[in-house]
């Protein structure tokens, strides 16, 4: 029997599941033009990931590089202050964006045994834009840290066959 | 990524732009040349560094499940003849393209792995671009990682590399522009967001962030024709050959980093 | 069978905090793609993975269209026992692959 990490907490905040992401979805299979995510559906995300509680700045390093060589695979690291102890640690990290057609990148949920609050992945950015990283604390609280994106695209692209 | 029509447009109003050509090509000075991997940013460096990270090494490890695999009515697998140690093929896809005796013109490493299937498993070759074949060649470079390419001095080759060199010196297509142009002349300068590098095949097949894909030098050259709005050649044209030929010479001593992660 | 790619180190110290970077081949389609007949690639990603350390969750992750395609997915464990590592990807089209990884804990 495994043990979920997730409380029924933390399992609201992992959005990329539930109707708000599934809604999102639905709205981008209709033409592209009607797609474009705008920097109020990144505030709107944030806002369902913290619900009530405040969001506050900091704890939270977002390293990316601040020119991009080509925007389908940007490296990417979060890292969060945390002792990451049973009384103290970072329950979940999530990722979002202000330009992609989507505004969710990644969440994850990770508890005392990570040791490190640290996660690195390769993303996608549609266009040179801000990505916004959310930590949630054992405690109810939320950090977060922010990066701006310079995205270049590739001079000699491909015919898609 | 969508941007692919403005990129086109793009890049045909940022070439109208470049200054007037010298009349002919110099060929880069043997002290100036380098690799690839030098003009892209730090981070896209790491992801070819660790092997843990980058997207190529899981085509090299296919590569290595296909070279045990028993091919053809006799079953026999790359394995059979040439073997499976840590050292076997070591310095073989360096010497690429190379001269077939037999045919009496050059292949490259994905021509000489179906000469090989059809030859010697009795089996059918395998399409180019295909997951198998990219899969074999990256195995078979991969054991040539770090070490210099070392193209043949010999004159049959060379005649056939001077073919390639004509073909890289040519103005092609719409924009009237030789590879020479841009990879001899104008390397280190920007082509919109992107540095221009030397175009030395080192690291091929390579894991383009452009493709989200591992491709071949072929995929590659036709990319290029296309985007120099040229029209690309069949796949099984000798003028590939000779182009990755003389791309290969001109390379000669730059070390081989496949699977190369590029922009 | 899509390929995965585990680093981890094979043994660790008790307590001692571990690196996990793991790589899967897949071609994460976004779902926004105009293909050149003008019709949208239909959407195929991984939408979840995990990680367990002798049947407890120690990492999950949910994925969007906008994780690049061969997900890379770093993360930190403790390595608290010797035992198994159960890696799970599962995403659009019944897509699903499991692999294991062992680790000695001194």
């Amino acid at each position: 029997m495994v043990d979920s990490l997730l409380s029924t907490a933390t399992r609201r905040c992992l959005l990329i599941r539930t109707a708000g992401f599934a809604a999102g979805v639905a709205v981008s299979s209709a033409p592209l033009r009607a797609a474009r995510a705008t920097p109020q559906a990144m505030q709107e995300a944030i806002r369902r990931i913290v619900g009530e509680a405040g969001l506050q700045h900091g704890k939270v390093t977002l390293d990316v590089p601040p020119l991009v060589e080509n925007g389908n695979t940007v490296p990417l690291t979060v890292s969060v202050e945390s002792p990451m102890s049973e009384a103290d640690h970072v329950k979940a990290i999530h990722i979002v964006n202000e330009k992609n057609p989507q505004p969710f990148v990644i969440s994850t949920a990770i508890g005392p045994r990570a040791g490190r609050a640290s996660l690195s992945t390769r993303i996608k950015l549609a266009d040179s834009q801000e990505v916004v990283a959310v930590a949630e604390m054992s405690d109810g609280s939320f950090w977060s840290g922010s990066a701006d994106v310079v995205v270049t695209i590739a001079a000699c692209v491909e015919d898609l066959r | 990524m969508t941007g692919f029509p403005r990129a086109r447009r793009g890049l045909a109003a940022a070439l109208l732009c470049l200054t007037p050509m010298a009349a002919f090509a110099a060929d880069i000075p043997e002290a100036q040349r380098r690799s690839g991997y030098e003009f892209m940013a730090p981070e896209t460096r790491a992801i070819e560094d660790d092997d843990a990270a980058n997207p190529g090494m899981l085509t090299v490890l296919d590569g290595d499940a296909l070279w045990n695999r028993g091919e053809g009515p006799a079953g026999k697998s790359c394995a059979s003849c040439h073997g499976d140690g840590p050292t076997s093929m070591t310095g073989v896809a360096a010497r690429y393209p190379a001269v077939d005796a037999a045919l009496g013109a050059p292949v490259d490493l994905e021509e000489r792995i179906n000469l090989c299937r059809t030859e010697h498993q009795e089996t059918t070759p395998l399409p180019f671009e295909s997951k198998d074949l990219v899969a074999l060649t990256a195995f078979l470079a991969h054991r040539s990682k770090g070490r210099p390419i070392d193209i043949a001095e010999d004159p049959q080759t060379r005649r056939f590399a001077s073919a390639g060199k004509a073909i890289f010196e040519r103005r092609q297509g719409q924009l009237n522009l030789s590879c020479a142009q841009c990879h001899d002349d104008n390397w280190g300068e920007r082509l919109g967001g992107a540095m221009i590098p030397q175009a030395h095949p080192t690291g091929y097949p390579l894991y383009r962030l452009e493709w989200q894909s591992i491709g071949s030098l072929r995929r590659r050259l036709r990319n290029c024709l296309a985007g120099m709005r040229a029209e690309p050649y069949p796949d099984d044209a000798p003028e590939i050959v000779d182009l990755e030929l003389y791309l290969a010479w001109r390379a000669r001593g730059l070390l081989i980093d496949t699977p190369a992660v590029r922009p | 069978m899509a390929r995965v790619m585990i680093n981890l180190p094979p043994r660790a110290k008790r307590g001692e905090v571990v690196a996990v970077k793991t790589l899967i081949s897949h071609p994460m389609e976004s779902g926004f793609r105009v293909g050149t007949n003008g019709a949208l690639i239909p959407r195929d990603i991984i939408t979840l993975f995990t990680c367990t350390y002798n049947g407890e969750e120690v990492f999950r992750a949910e994925l969007s269209p906008a994780i690049a395609a061969n997900p890379f997915i770093a993360f930190f464990t403790t390595a608290t026992e010797s035992g198994t590592m159960v890696f799970r990807w599962t995403g659009d089209n019944g897509f699903s692959t499991t692999e294991t990884a062992a680790i000695t804990v001194e």
